[in-house]
């Protein structure tokens, strides 16, 4: 009894999966069948004219995230090892509960700070500074800067997935064994020296794991990039041009479409967006995976 | 040459070591006995300076290396560990990092570059420690795919790659089986003509095998420290001859 139970819950998250995955598809297939796989490459999106393509949204969340990623992972990994390996108890446990804090505000706060706070020191200070340097040999550093736009919205997240990388991390290094760290220190390591050589290493995989995770909640993260990232349905030229992402378009559009084959594309775009979240995930599972293999192998 | 002045050790209030005075042949074997909580192993770690790591750990008193305060204001604890080395209790060897990367991880943390002298050096010093023709052929895999006692003696080489005076063991064979444990011990009366070498034991007959001196540690005093010989076969102090004929601990 129990036991039947307990495999109906089991297997309702299958059912769950299942019929949200054959719903998308049946909101999605007019578009799908009007448009077919140019759909995700055309970068013409014009609802007017009935022209839809989604390259510049899949564009805009793989460089938002992406960037993100690239932002957050050092800063979380030194606040990580930070309050492992160096911060005295009583200021460990005060920073590693406010990271948890931080991760629980509401994300339209964030993008509320994002406009008024961020966007500004962006447009004066950081994005000329990128602009005048860099942005003369490479074009993707160049252009306007706006305030608004796909670097924004990276920072936005990075500031978001910080907490999350951050605490994730922190609790990797704590499980890696005392007398690891002893080991290196006794061989003539330094602290820092002792960090890379036998914590770093030792948690590599799950540092990986924490990465992917933050990229996971930047993907999907929808409030505080729509409301930074300028929502302009191109692909950018450059960092500091605004963009749009999957989530911001269905956001920002679903109210508006008017027609069958708008509603349509929206869905098919949800449905992308499902698909690209699972595939960063498949791919983060096989690094963890194939990381953590090795070290499982020679047991 | 290493010579205890006066050692004391707090572990934040409680008082673990008590005023030790002693001194350690170079060359040989000493062996540190004593019931669990007798300080002995803590002693052991003071002589590295590794009890740094525990948190409200303090020392009073000196110790003499080659006459050197390895407690001086000017000295630096990395270059301490660099000069004695350490094997300890449970082998833990870097798990991410092969057979070859352990033993030169040691020299690559300091900045070691030439790929052949760390190739001379990680041979030679798997030699010293019985391992080279077990691994030779795996040089490149796992270090993590070698038994208990293989993983303790590449975690013996991985402390003589870094060429200290001293190397300090604790407890190296407790986690071992008694084929494991005789590998090891054997491996100490090669080593003793390079390495000044001591050892905290619990088990008294492994002192007895292997040490030229042996030390006995109650409540965080040294009771007696004299030849092994002597202390196995006539003690002076009561409380040793109650430990070593298994009375208590």
């Amino acid at each position: 009894m129990f036991k039947g139970i307990a495999y109906i819950f089991g297997f309702s998250i299958i059912a769950l999966l299942g019929i949200m995955v054959w719903e998308m598809f049946r909101g999605s297939s007019f578009a799908i069948e009007k448009y077919g796989l140019d759909f995700l490459f055309s970068s013409n999106w014009d609802p007017v004219a009935e022209q839809f393509g989604a390259w510049p949204f899949i564009y805009g969340t793989i460089v938002s995230s992406l960037l993100a990623l690239v932002i957050a992972t050092p800063i979380s990994v030194g606040i990580a090892i930070f309050l492992v390996e160096i911060a005295p108890k009583w200021f460990r446990d005060i920073v590693g509960f406010l990271i948890e804090l931080l991760a629980a505000i509401p994300s339209i706060v964030y993008g509320l700070w994002g406009i008024f706070v961020l966007a500004p020191i962006i447009r004066e200070y950081i994005a000329p500074l990128f602009i005048n340097t860099l942005g003369k040999f490479i074009p993707f550093f160049a252009g306007p800067s706006f305030g608004v736009g796909i670097f924004t919205a990276g920072v936005i997240l990075a500031i978001m997935i910080i907490p999350t990388i951050a605490s994730i991390s922190r609790e990797v290094l704590m499980v890696v064994p005392n007398v690891q760290r002893e080991a290196a220190l006794a061989l003539g390591a330094t602290k820092w020296e002792m960090i890379r050589t036998a914590v770093l290493t030792y948690s590599r995989s799950g540092i990986l794991g924490a990465m992917i995770i933050g990229l996971g909640r930047a993907i999907g993260e929808t409030m505080s990039v729509t409301m930074v990232i300028g929502n302009r349905p191109e692909v950018p030229d450059s960092i500091f041009d605004p963009a749009y992402t999957m989530a911001s378009v269905i956001a920002n559009e679903f109210n508006e479409a008017s027609s069958d084959i708008y509603i349509s594309t929206l869905i098919e775009i949800g449905f992308l967006l499902f698909g690209v979240t699972l595939l960063v995930n498949i791919f983060a599972r096989f690094l963890v995976w194939s990381t953590s293999k090795g070290v499982q192998e020679a047991k | 040459m290493i010579e205890a002045r006066n050692l004391n050790l707090w572990y934040g209030d409680f008082h673990a070591i008590k005023n030790i005075n002693m001194t350690i042949e170079k060359n040989k074997v000493t062996a540190f006995i004593g019931p669990s909580g007798c300080g002995k192993s803590t002693f052991l770690r003071a002589i590295n300076r590794m009890h740094e790591v525990i948190e409200g750990a303090r020392v009073e008193g000196e110790i003499l290396l080659e006459g050197e305060n390895i407690y001086g204001p000017d000295r630096d604890p990395v270059t301490v560990r660099q000069q004695v080395g350490m094997v300890f209790q449970k082998p833990n060897p870097f798990p991410t990092m092969s057979i070859y990367d352990n033993v030169a991880a040691g020299l690559r943390i300091n900045g070691f570059k030439d790929k052949k002298k760390l190739d001379e050096i990680v041979e030679r010093c798997l030699t010293q420690a019985g391992l080279w023709n077990e691994v030779k052929d795996r040089l490149h895999k796992n270090a993590m795919g070698l038994s208990g006692g293989q993983q303790q003696r590449l975690c013996i080489a991985r402390t003589l790659a870094v060429e200290p005076e001293v190397v300090l063991m604790d407890e190296p064979t407790s986690a071992l089986d008694p084929i494991s444990t005789q590998r090891v011990e054997e491996l100490l009366f090669e080593l003793k003509k390079k390495y000044t070498i001591i050892i905290v034991t619990h088990n008294m007959q492994q002192a007895a095998r292997v040490s030229d001196y042996t030390a006995f540690f109650l409540l965080g005093e040294m009771i007696e420290f004299d030849q092994t010989e002597t202390i196995f076969t006539n003690p002076q102090d009561k409380r040793t001859e109650d430990y070593i004929t298994g009375r208590f601990g």
